[in-house]
């Protein structure tokens, strides 16, 4: 049984993995890379959650990993692939409303945002040293999430930034309440791949109507 | 004192003689990850050796810029050896001489030289590939810059032998969120600043697409041997870095043991962990495409967006 602080040592380095991995899904042209990104940071967030579960010896964050890496690592992906039209995944380059270093920058000053905020909210307040991580970086890739939802024109890499700021928020959850009733990670497991299921289908439909996904240009109503 | 003099020459020869075999080695693993042959991993000593035994021809209308840009080029990386922590944990006698900002000016100063010397030879591609590598250049110095002052704030100090003996002190900091963060935007940067896939090709041939290789076009002779030998020594230099300082900081002379062994055990050592980043380094090189001219902004911007987020989160959650 590896020590506690050696466990929360390599927490913390998921952590890392896990904001560089919401950078990348700002960065991110091919639809595909948008994919796997978000494949591996549900892995790296399960990943964590069973990091904590041992050290801090909660059974209750370890269902928490096992319930996120069944659903986001293995149900979503299936769901996503099989539901979405072949054709989207071929996209080579994601329409954005702003171009690439424009929204690196400003995805910098929301992931500044996260932190500065959280750091003077928890100023006064006694937290473990795991939270002060986890916290500040579950914001950050919650704002991060949201931003890349709002410039991307396309509806399938905008569920992927949802549900990347979904992430963000479980990734801050699991540091502050250690015993997350499992009514509430059940309540969530199963709202995830429905949404996922819902958002998908209605992609193969626009899709097989339009010949497109660019949900961000329909913005006119056809009377005819 | 003297035995720390000698220590100091010593990681200098061993940047010197094994920066050949490291260019060597990335050469063959690629071959082989393409399913070739490849050249021996001791190629480069045998084109060095050809070229210094050839003659040199030089243009009549450059100047003395060209004529010295590859001796610039050739001692930068070695002056650069004497200020980093090759092979020993403890600081040797120049190790005091210059920071880490001082590595940056004095590897800049040789890059600039060899910029200067690329438009002097006055080879349409030369200019081309100066102004690009420029562009590069000033996209990637603000990232160097953002990377070494946080590692210097972990320390306290800009000493690159200080830092590096920080992260084997404290685990805490070596496994928190920032230092991964750093160790990417570092990994970024050596992959542009030495031409590397995605932002160059260094094995292209083509010379509208260089960045790099263009520079030293005109070169033949000695002048291109140094020049080759520089540019193999630059890349080692800043492997040591990325590797003793930041990402594997374990493996050198301890500060306890100050005998001979102890140093030259850390080479093969040294040379291990080079060997395991080589592999890294080709499965890179190998699966990503080379990005349009402009489109090496972004990945640069990545790379600065990467090290600021890990500046703002060691400066607020320390």
């Amino acid at each position: 049984m590896p020590s506690t602080s050696l466990l929360l040592s390599i927490e913390a380095l998921a952590a890392g993995v896990f904001l560089l991995t919401a950078l990348g899904t700002v960065a991110a042209r091919q639809l595909l890379t948008c994919f796997h990104l978000f494949v591996w940071q549900s892995l790296l967030l399960s990943a964590s959650a069973a990091l904590l579960g041992l050290a801090l010896s909660s059974p209750h964050l370890l269902a928490v990993a096992a319930i996120t890496l069944a659903t986001k690592t293995m149900l979503i992906p299936w769901l996503l692939r099989k539901t979405v039209h072949d054709e989207v995944y071929r996209i080579r380059e994601i329409d954005q409303v702003l171009n690439i270093p424009t929204s690196l920058l400003l995805a910098l000053a929301l992931a500044g945002v996260g932190y500065v905020f959280f750091v003077e909210m928890l100023g006064g307040m006694a937290v473990p040293a795991y939270a002060l991580v986890n916290l500040p970086i579950g914001v950050a890739v919650l704002l991060l999430g949201a931003f890349t939802l709002t410039v991307r024109r396309e509806a399938v890499a905008q569920l992927l930034a949802l549900l990347v700021a979904e992430n963000g928020v479980f990734f801050a959850g699991i540091a502050i309440v250690p015993n997350l009733p499992a009514i509430a990670e059940l309540a969530a497991a199963v709202d995830v791949p429905v949404y996922t299921l819902v958002v998908g289908l209605l992609t193969r439909r626009i899709h097989s109507e339009l010949g497109t996904t660019m949900v961000g240009r329909l913005t006119a109503l056809r009377e005819d | 004192m003297l035995v720390h003099i000698g220590y100091n020459l010593l990681q200098v020869a061993v940047v010197i003689g094994f920066a050949p075999l490291v260019e060597g080695v990335l050469a063959r693993l690629k071959e082989i990850v393409q399913s070739k042959r490849g050249p021996s991993i001791f190629q480069p000593y045998r084109d060095l050796a050809k070229l210094l035994c050839k003659d040199e021809i030089v243009s009549r209308r450059s100047s003395w810029i060209f004529r010295t840009a590859p001796y610039v080029a050739f001692t930068a990386p070695v002056f650069v050896a004497l200020l980093i922590p090759v092979l020993t944990r403890y600081p040797l006698f120049f190790a005091f001489m210059g920071d880490m900002l001082g590595v940056g000016f004095v590897l800049a100063f040789g890059g600039f030289f060899v910029a200067l010397a690329a438009v002097d030879s006055g080879n349409p591609y030369g200019p081309m590939g100066a102004s690009r590598t420029r562009m590069v250049g000033f996209l990637t110095e603000p990232v160097f810059l953002i990377v070494f002052m946080t590692i210097s704030l972990v320390a306290g100090s800009t000493i690159p032998y200080i830092v590096q003996g920080e992260w084997v002190r404290s685990s805490a900091a070596f496994f928190a969120p920032w230092h991964v963060l750093l160790v990417i935007a570092f990994l970024l940067l050596i992959l542009a600043e030495d031409g590397r896939l995605p932002v160059d090709s260094a094995s292209g041939h083509f010379e509208l697409a260089m960045i790099e290789k263009s520079k030293s076009l005109e070169y033949s002779g000695r002048g291109a041997a140094l020049m080759k030998w520089g540019g193999a020594m630059k890349l080692f230099v800043l492997l040591v870095v990325f590797l003793n300082v930041l990402v594997t900081p374990w493996g050198l002379a301890g500060p306890a043991d100050i005998s001979l062994a102890g140093v030259l055990l850390a080479v093969p050592l040294v040379l291990f962990k080079m060997l395991i980043f080589l592999v890294v380094l080709v499965v890179i090189e190998s699966s990503l495409a080379k990005l349009r001219l402009f489109r090496i902004s972004e990945f640069t911007g990545a790379a600065f967006v990467i090290a600021v987020v890990a500046m703002v989160s060691r400066l607020f959650a320390a």
